[in-house]
């Protein structure tokens, strides 16, 4: 067997193992739609821990981050900082809304809006930012999928063909399988990821230079400046390293994905244990780096930074390890896109076509609806992947700084009982306009502050503001906390 | 479910004095930890750091939530 074939043949049998466990996975399920989106509101602490590590677990922190090592250095480490971080906000958060969403029977994010602000226009308002936030994240998992299929199968698997496939698959058993299917591919997913990071961390580093200290001291040596902030950029140095890091943290569980996989919990309790132990996961995310370090000084010049881990690992490892990363890498990709189909489908059918369109549509036919849009979301990104034009990266920040947007929102409606809808739907428009328009004009960083910081400073300032200057929220959750405390 | 208790927020702090506002304290090479530049090595315990840091919160917020189930 030729080296092509036998890692080609590899990446097609973890690809259908994976594809396999997503239809087992909705079996003897009755897939009503709170079974679909949420899991029934029965996954416990292990299930739930996979489901969102293989969330965060992207082919951004794959591909991303190495990439970013690379081509940048020292400012890639605030993908190190901000995920520990997020989670410390999600401690704080997250068991809040778990337990409104039992209580009030949430699904999605603008269902809190929703509740609390009893207001559509302002949840439909998030249900929008939602989705396009999740589009351009879920062009980004497809592409790097291309990639790394492409890169792994020695070329045999054209970047479309790939693409193409693996969305088909991926449609296929969000259809059938819900949000279990997701969970438990994860399971295989994280074990592979977390096989192939170590392994390209650790041998990469003796391979070239004898150890990760030589590497370091060589790097250093080369290069002196790459390594600390602003390493190889003019303007990413420690003001925007801290406002990056806490815009990134306090965004982090604002996805709207985010929020759908808290509701899949069998507990309050559940969400609280699970961000205490997640910053541990993040521990497999330095090997990663230490491969784009290493590539810095093997492989100079590389026009895309995104491939050199790719890169590395082609010149380094035998072909079948190169196929066990194809594979690997095909999963990452899936995992997190299933995710994000899923979720757009539901805000779609649930947040947005429902109230406007068909107010008397049942949740069973919503359902049907959203796995109808699955297809559509789902080829949506796909052909986005397909015809994409370069600005993917800015794409994406705005998504960032987008969804980063509605944290006040989410965190004053829970804990500041005078916040008003008038006060956050004033604050989301100027949070967003804002944030858009300092990135279409090329002003992030703006004063070396990032741009989706700042307008999230000027989104809260409206918010209170404009909350003080007007009535009283619908539901007060606060007050309900007290009650229920009391 | 109340707010959370201030002790618990304090410890919530803790990972973002650590991790976030000290960068220029940390940000440098020397001295390597196991031949890691400093600024990734404190990165890395800081991961460990922040779990120690939420467990003790979640100790005390679960402890004082259990006491007033049984009052």
């Amino acid at each position: 067997m030729t080296p092509a074939a036998m890692s080609l043949w590899i990446i097609v049998a973890i690809v259908a193992l994976g594809t396999a466990i997503g239809f087992l996975a909705g079996r003897r399920q009755k897939m009503d739609l709170e079974q679909w989106t949420v899991g029934g509101r029965r996954f416990g602490a292990a299930l739930m821990y996979l489901l969102m590590a293989g969330e965060m677990y992207t082919t951004f922190a794959f591909l991303g981050a190495s990439g970013w090592a690379y081509s940048r250095g020292g400012p890639s480490l605030y993908i190190l900082a901000y995920i520990s971080l997020g989670n410390v906000v999600s401690f704080f958060i997250m068991p809040r809304i778990w337990e409104l969403g039992r209580r009030h029977g949430m699904q999605t994010q603008p269902d809190f809006f929703a509740v609390r602000y009893g207001n559509r226009y302002l949840s439909g308002l998030v249900c929008i930012v939602g989705i396009a936030a999740v589009v351009p994240y879920l062009q980004l998992q497809i592409e790097g999928l291309g990639i790394i299929v492409n890169v792994a199968s020695f070329g045999g698997i054209g970047r479309a063909p790939a693409m193409v496939v693996s969305v088909g698959l991926l449609i296929a058993f969000v259809w059938a399988s819900g949000i279990r299917a997701v969970a438990w591919i994860s399971v295989l997913k994280d074990l592979l990821m977390i096989g192939a990071a170590l392994a390209i961390g650790i041998a990469i580093p003796h391979i070239y230079f004898g150890g990760i200290g030589p590497m370091f001291a060589a790097l250093a040596h080369a290069k002196p400046a790459h390594l600390t902030m602003p390493g190889a950029t003019r303007n990413l140095d420690h003001t925007w390293y801290v406002s990056t890091v806490l815009l990134s943290s306090l965004g982090y569980c604002m996805w709207p994905h985010y929020f759908a996989s808290a509701f899949t919990a069998r507990s309050a309790d559940v969400v609280r244990r699970n961000a205490v132990i997640l910053p541990l996961y993040s521990l497999t995310l330095p090997f990663i780096f230490f491969a784009g370090f290493a590539a810095v000084l093997v492989v100079p010049g590389l026009a895309d930074g995104d491939l050199s881990l790719l890169t590395m690992i082609r010149k380094t490892f035998p072909p079948w390890f190169l196929g066990f990363v194809g594979g690997a890498g095909a999963l990452t990709a899936m995992v997190p896109a299933a995710v994000l189909v899923l979720t757009a489908a539901t805000l779609f059918a649930k947040n947005l076509y429902r109230p406007a369109f068909a107010p008397t549509l049942s949740d069973d036919r919503v359902a049907r609806l959203a796995r109808i849009m699955v297809v559509v979301i789902g080829i949506a990104g796909l052909s986005f992947a397909l015809y994409s034009s370069a600005s993917l990266v800015s794409l994406l920040l705005i998504g960032y700084a987008g969804v980063a947007q509605l944290f006040p929102g989410v965190v004053l409606g829970i804990f500041w009982r005078r916040a008003t809808m008038a006060g956050v739907f004033s604050g989301l428009v100027a949070g967003i306009a804002a944030a858009a328009s300092l990135m279409l004009t090329q002003h992030d960083p703006i004063l070396g502050w990032n741009a989706g910081f700042a307008a999230l400073c000027l989104n809260f300032g409206v918010t209170i503001f404009v909350s003080f200057a007007s009535s009283a929220a619908a539901v007060d959750f606060a007050a309900q906390a007290d009650e229920l405390a009391g | 479910m109340r707010p959370p208790s201030v002790r618990a927020l304090l410890l919530g702090l803790v990972p973002f004095a650590g991790i976030c506002f000290s960068v220029a304290f940390w940000d440098r090479l020397k001295p390597t930890v196991f031949g890691i530049p400093f600024n990734l090595a404190w990165l890395i315990a800081w991961m460990v750091l922040c779990t120690l840091c939420l467990w003790a919160a979640y100790r005390i917020d679960s402890a004082r939530e259990n006491g007033e189930h049984k009052t």
